[in-house]
């Protein structure tokens, strides 16, 4: 499409996405990006080598020399368990985020809870209402799903009149992934025997805010599962144990922490989060409510805000995407601020309601460059630019952005949030 | 349409054969008398609203010894969030959302003061001090009269600023 030779996808260098699924400058990349190699053998070993590592540990930590790769986070005064802490996305790759960087969105700390004194139970609109121990829910069938999970306010900052300049976690890490295991809310629900008039679950934590949402019972009956385990191992406090509600593709706030009570109703009961928050001021004054769908949307990584460009090169460009309506069909990428688009490779296998890693190839010549994703979803939604997506609501109003982020990539290789 | 009917209830079928055979039924029946202990929820119908009654004057008592300091004088804000004022504001340039001016319900109002609040000691106030400090809240923005006196009746009768405000997005419009 664009000049300068077969392999060029669009314009100021992006290259063609199958660079990178095997043979072409794939190796290239490869070399550039992990450098040299740190020892030459034969010439002196480093000192790890010349004594026994340390012994074992029960639970193994990451590397001291990773100690900078945290959630960020900014305690208030006087409730320091209220607020979020967020995933550093531009320091980690692949997919899953590890446990202990799931971001946090705490209403008023996290809950110390034992596990023998914990139970879900399930009432209202039932025949049988039930309690289950943490224990008894462990002996129903599980199922496993890798489902991402966003806070309806991630992003927000972008909603702001000027770009934030902050890192690519810092503005939308308010989103992490994970492998989550539990068990099928229908079947709990089935047991207690859903009455005929119920449209409605109202799920509430164990928290010291008792955070409260109502749910569709269709949602419930469809992909809904009481998770008890997190990549592999029990949810973390951070995370609700010993549950969590899991709602994939909805609103991280709906999938309830320390889940412990689910009330079947005929309507949702206007609970403070679901109308104060996350809900959109319209102009005239109207709000929207009830939008539980995380839109689709991506977001650029590599290079993003902190991470400097070091000389013209080969690098590879690469992002999220993610949609709470299913799988993520498509991702382009400019280089040029807009004017002409590359498809992404989008790394296997590309889940349902999950991250997608996309990556492209960029042959950088050193110039101002203005990067932005754009991703498609398999229902056909298209992410909206920043300004149609503003231009939707009353001033101030950040909840559930999706619009196209961008970056811009000065001279100097230094990376900046701007908007396009 | 005949065939689809039937496809849909083959399907049916088969999601109970399949719920049949994943029930283990280890849930412990639950006594009224432990739901009726567990059940924060207060319905907008007024729905599990429990006793007591609370007037202005006493929940401007409340309100200054456990919630201003966070919420400010009369609700004002700062440190934390506002409560009061802005109403009539949503439709202009510069809309300010409080408890008062944005909330559809007074009763999302009691059920969250309740269940969370205060912050250091949540689940602490008794009922008839929550109905007082709605009470108190309400009272500010002229919401309910100064004297009045809230409870399990009068509550859900109460009309916010913004109760039609809220346009529905579930199920997603096509």
């Amino acid at each position: 499409m664009a000049s300068g030779g077969p392999e060029f996808a669009a314009a100021n260098g992006l290259l063609d996405r199958r660079i990178l699924l095997g043979g072409g400058l794939a190796a290239g990349v490869a070399g550039l990006a992990f450098g040299q190699s740190a020892e030459v053998a034969g010439t002196g070993s480093p000192e790890w080598m010349k004594t026994p590592g340390r012994t074992f540990s029960g639970y193994g930590m990451p590397s001291k020399w990773q100690e900078k790769v945290q959630r960020p986070f900014t305690p208030a005064p006087g409730r320091a368990g209220t607020g979020s802490s967020r995933t550093p996305l531009h320091l980690l790759e692949g997919t899953i985020t590890p446990n202990g960087l799931h971001f946090e969105r705490h209403h008023n700390g996290v809950p110390d809870i034992d596990p023998s004194k914990h139970e879900l139970a399930i009432h209202g609109l039932v025949r049988r209402p039930l309690a289950f121990s943490v224990e008894n829910l462990m002996r129903y069938p599980m199922e496993t799903r890798i489902r991402f999970i966003e806070c309806p306010g991630n992003s927000g900052g972008y909603a702001s009149a000027q770009p934030a300049q902050t890192t690519a976690g810092g503005i939308n890490g308010l989103l992490s992934c994970s492998e989550w295991t539990g068990v099928r809310l229908a079947t709990l629900l089935d047991e207690a025997g859903v009455q005929a008039g119920a449209k409605w679950v109202v799920a509430e934590g164990a928290d010291a805010a008792a955070m409260s949402r109502s749910v569709p019972l269709e949602k419930c009956l469809d992909d809904a599962v009481v998770a008890l385990y997190q990549n592999g191992e029990a949810i973390r406090p951070e995370q609700g144990y010993p549950m969590r509600l899991l709602l994939p593709g909805f609103e991280g706030n709906m999938c309830v922490k320390w889940l412990r009570r689910l009330k079947v109703t005929t309507a949702p009961v206007d609970a403070r989060d679901e109308t104060s928050h996350y809900t959109e001021l319209m102009p005239g004054g109207k709000a929207r409510q009830y939008m539980f769908l995380q839109a689709v949307k991506s977001a650029i990584v590599k290079p993003s805000f902190g991470l400097t460009m070091r000389g013209p090169g080969l690098y590879e460009i690469s992002g999220l995407a993610w949609s709470g309506a299913g799988k993520i069909s498509q991702v382009e990428i400019t280089a040029d601020g807009g004017r002409t688009w590359a498809q992404a490779a989008l790394g296997e296998p590309v889940l349902s309601k999950a991250l997608t890693r996309f990556r492209l190839a960029w042959k950088w010549d050193g110039g101002p460059a203005v990067l932005a994703s754009r991703a498609t979803d398999e229902t056909g939604e298209t992410q909206p630019t920043r300004a149609a997506w503003v231009s939707r609501y009353a001033s101030g109003q950040f909840y559930h952005f999706n619009g196209i982020q961008s970056w811009a990539v000065a001279a100097d290789g230094t990376v900046s949030n701007v908007y396009i | 349409m005949f065939t689809f009917k039937k496809l849909a209830h083959a399907g049916l079928g088969f999601l109970a054969v399949v719920l049949a055979a994943r029930a283990q039924n280890l849930g412990r029946p639950l006594t009224a008398a432990e739901i009726a202990k567990l059940d924060l929820t207060i319905s907008p119908d007024g729905a599990g609203l429990p006793d007591g009654s609370g007037s202005v004057a006493a929940g401007a008592e409340v309100y200054a010894r456990k919630c201003q300091a966070c919420h400010g004088a009369e609700g004002a804000g700062k440190p934390q969030d506002r409560l009061t004022g802005g109403v009539g504001s949503l439709a202009s340039d510069k809309p300010v959302k409080t408890a008062v001016s944005f909330w559809p319900r007074a009763t999302t109002l009691f059920d969250y003061i309740r269940r969370a609040m205060p912050i250091q000691a949540p689940q602490s106030l008794t009922n008839s001090e929550v109905y007082a400090v709605t009470a108190y809240l309400l009272s500010i923005d002229g919401v309910v009269v100064r004297d009045a006196v809230l409870d399990a009746k009068s509550l859900p009768l109460v009309k916010m600023p913004n109760r039609d405000g809220f346009v529905s997005y579930w199920p997603p419009k096509k």
